[in-house]
């Protein structure tokens, strides 16, 4: 019983290292920009996608690396033509414009490499199991916790750091003083959302070694996200990494015990936040408004 | 116009089903309008509540057999009681993340009827039961059979909502909401109860689309968990946008044109997905104010 216990721990430290790698982009973009990014989803799923086109070319570690910059690369063209004239703009516009471009990106993903799932091949010597009392804890799934907790140690050492990193955590404080300081606002929005769509790219890849190819792989992942950015509180990205995690465990433990809840107990657990504590566990007072 | 539609829809090649569709997705946008165009309030979940309506209203008809008309108004009472609920949860919050909230609470209840497979039939939808003529006691209106009938029926239950909501927006009330929409921090100063005033708008606006949301239902005799998922949340703020938000009857414009659209679209190619997502990008890019927003920038210049 504890073994299957501790598996859906396990799990649902996986799940929840995957919804937060995605929320931290979604929340870096709405801390920053004000944008609700509802083509997140989208963008992972492209992450993917050219992962699996790149692997017969340059293997399955070239992929790894390639795939995130590419899909960034295109998330920075997506930036430039259609996102940058709705910033400063009522919210309710970025975010149907980015619902719309969701629906495009299932849609073209759907034609461009098909409605059915594809499998999605990683080393072998990645998938044995290292343990035989835990034979959940295959080489793959040990590996994706090394570089999730990598990709988040990188994404905090450069805010924390460098100098891009220290304006962008400014901007999200105070914009206009920021843009007063000689700061060029436009870039700066630009490499956030590309840094944002990044870490969707390396969620794409990752998620696609665990849970296999399909058009729909970033729609089922964005709703968690969401969740996640509200448990841990608005502003904050440590908070959104604890939600992540919170939530991914939650929804393991709930497959043991109560498996029809698997989805539901994520959104109980953001209502009981919600009711006690509004701005989320970390979040800062003043974002409410 | 609308009370002639059924005659001229066959004339330019719809059909009537088609116009009773309208009638119900207007309706619904509407009501989303109640509190996103005249409270300011930008909500991205309504297909919840839409879809408490019609679920309620299909269960109510399937597993105890009440009439059309009991079963809307038990649908209705649910989805009313739920967003009280919910409602009360989030009303802190504005701006974006009111509209993240209400998005990841709009989930809870696709959830839910996906997963409870003997009550709702989960994935597969609720089937094995239909709308039932409604018995004024001297006459019959039979809405089964007759397509006119079942839209006139709907039309008058569009009618009832839509002044009921003309009525609460030229009240002492909805006037408030119109200065909270424009200046929060002013009307709060004014001694306007924000906080209360935002709920009640909430409530109204869900209540009014989960009547909506029981005539799909009664108009499909069909109802699967689609009809509570965030597509159609984002359908119907789509729609108050391209016909006007700021306008009363904008939205029923843009539920027109959306519908129709997305009719004609579904029916001539498979990639029907891109262009209604090339609907939402124009859309936002080209016409913000939506059409009636521009023709009265038209006018006045």
């Amino acid at each position: 019983m504890s073994q299957v216990v501790l598996f859906n721990v396990f799990n649902g430290l996986i799940v929840g290292a995957f919804y937060a790698l995605m929320a931290l982009g979604l929340s870096l973009i709405l801390n920053l920009s004000g944008v609700i990014n509802f083509a997140h989803g989208g963008f992972l799923a492209l992450g993917a996608y050219l992962a699996y086109t790149l692997i017969p070319y340059v293997g399955f570690w070239g992929a790894l690396i390639l795939a995130p910059p590419l899909t960034a690369v295109l998330g920075l063209v997506v930036e430039w033509l259609l996102i940058r004239p709705l910033y400063g703009k009522d919210p309710l516009y970025s975010l149907l414009l980015t619902f719309g471009l969701a629906y495009i990106f299932e849609d073209m993903t759907r034609l461009i490499w098909g409605a059915q799932s594809v499998p999605f091949q990683v080393p072998g010597w990645l998938m044995t199991s290292l343990s035989n009392q835990y034979f959940f804890l295959t080489g793959y799934r040990v590996f994706m916790m090394i570089i999730v907790a990598a990709a988040v140690g990188g994404l905090f050492a450069v805010l924390k750091y460098t100098r891009l990193g220290m304006r962008i955590r400014a901007g999200t404080r105070d914009l206009d003083t920021v843009s007063t300081l000689g700061v060029n606002v436009r870039v700066l929005r630009s490499l956030n959302f590309g840094i944002g769509i990044y870490m969707a790219g390396l969620a794409g890849v990752l998620a696609a070694g665990l849970l296999g190819l399909s058009p729909t792989i970033g729609a089922n992942l964005i709703m968690p996200s969401f969740v996640a950015i509200i448990v841990g509180g608005l502003g904050s990205l440590l908070g959104t990494l604890l939600g992540g995690l919170m939530i991914g465990v939650a929804s393991g433990l709930a497959a043991v015990y109560f498996p029809s809840a698997t989805e539901a107990v994520i959104y109980v657990m953001m209502a009981l936040v919600l009711l006690v504590r509004p701005r989320g566990l970390l979040g800062e007072e003043g974002r409410l408004h | 116009m609308l009370l002639f539609a059924p005659f001229w829809m066959n004339a330019i090649g719809g059909y009537t089903e088609l116009a009773t569709r309208i009638v119900v997705m207007g309706l619904a946008a509407m009501s989303l309008n109640f509190l996103l165009g005249f409270t300011g309030v930008l909500s991205f979940g309504h297909a919840a509540y839409f879809g408490l309506g019609a679920y309620g209203t299909a269960m109510a008809i399937k597993y105890w057999g009440i009439g059309s008309i009991p079963a809307i108004v038990l649908g209705v009472i649910i989805a009313t009681i739920a967003a009280m609920i919910i409602g009360a949860l989030i009303i802190k919050l504005r701006g974006v993340y009111f509209a993240m909230v209400t998005i990841a609470f709009g989930q809870v209840f696709y959830f839910i009827a996906f997963r409870w497979n003997a009550v709702t039939g989960g994935d597969d939808g609720l089937t094995g039961w239909r709308r039932l003529p409604i018995n004024f006691g001297f006459a019959e209106l039979d809405i089964v059979q007759n397509d006119r009938a079942f839209y006139y029926f709907a039309l008058a239950i569009f009618a009832v909502c839509v002044a009921a909501m003309a009525v609460l927006l030229n009240s002492p009330f909805g006037r408030s909401l119109i200065a909270i929409r424009e200046n929060e921090r002013r009307a709060r100063f004014l001694g306007v109860p924000i906080e209360f005033h935002v709920w009640l708008s909430f409530v109204i606006s869900c209540l009014f689309v989960s009547a909506a949301g029981g005539l799909y239902a009664l108009l499909n005799n069909f109802i699967d968990p689609r009809a509570l998922r965030v597509d159609l949340s984002g359908n119907l703020v789509i729609m108050a946008v391209l016909g006007g938000m700021r306008s009363f009857w904008g939205p029923l414009i843009g539920a027109a044109i959306f519908v129709a659209l997305q009719d004609y679209v579904s029916s001539h190619t498979e990639n029907w997905m891109s262009v209604i997502g090339l609907v939402f990008v124009l859309v936002v890019r080209f016409f913000p104010r939506g059409v009636l927003g521009m023709l009265r920038t038209g006018a006045k210049a």
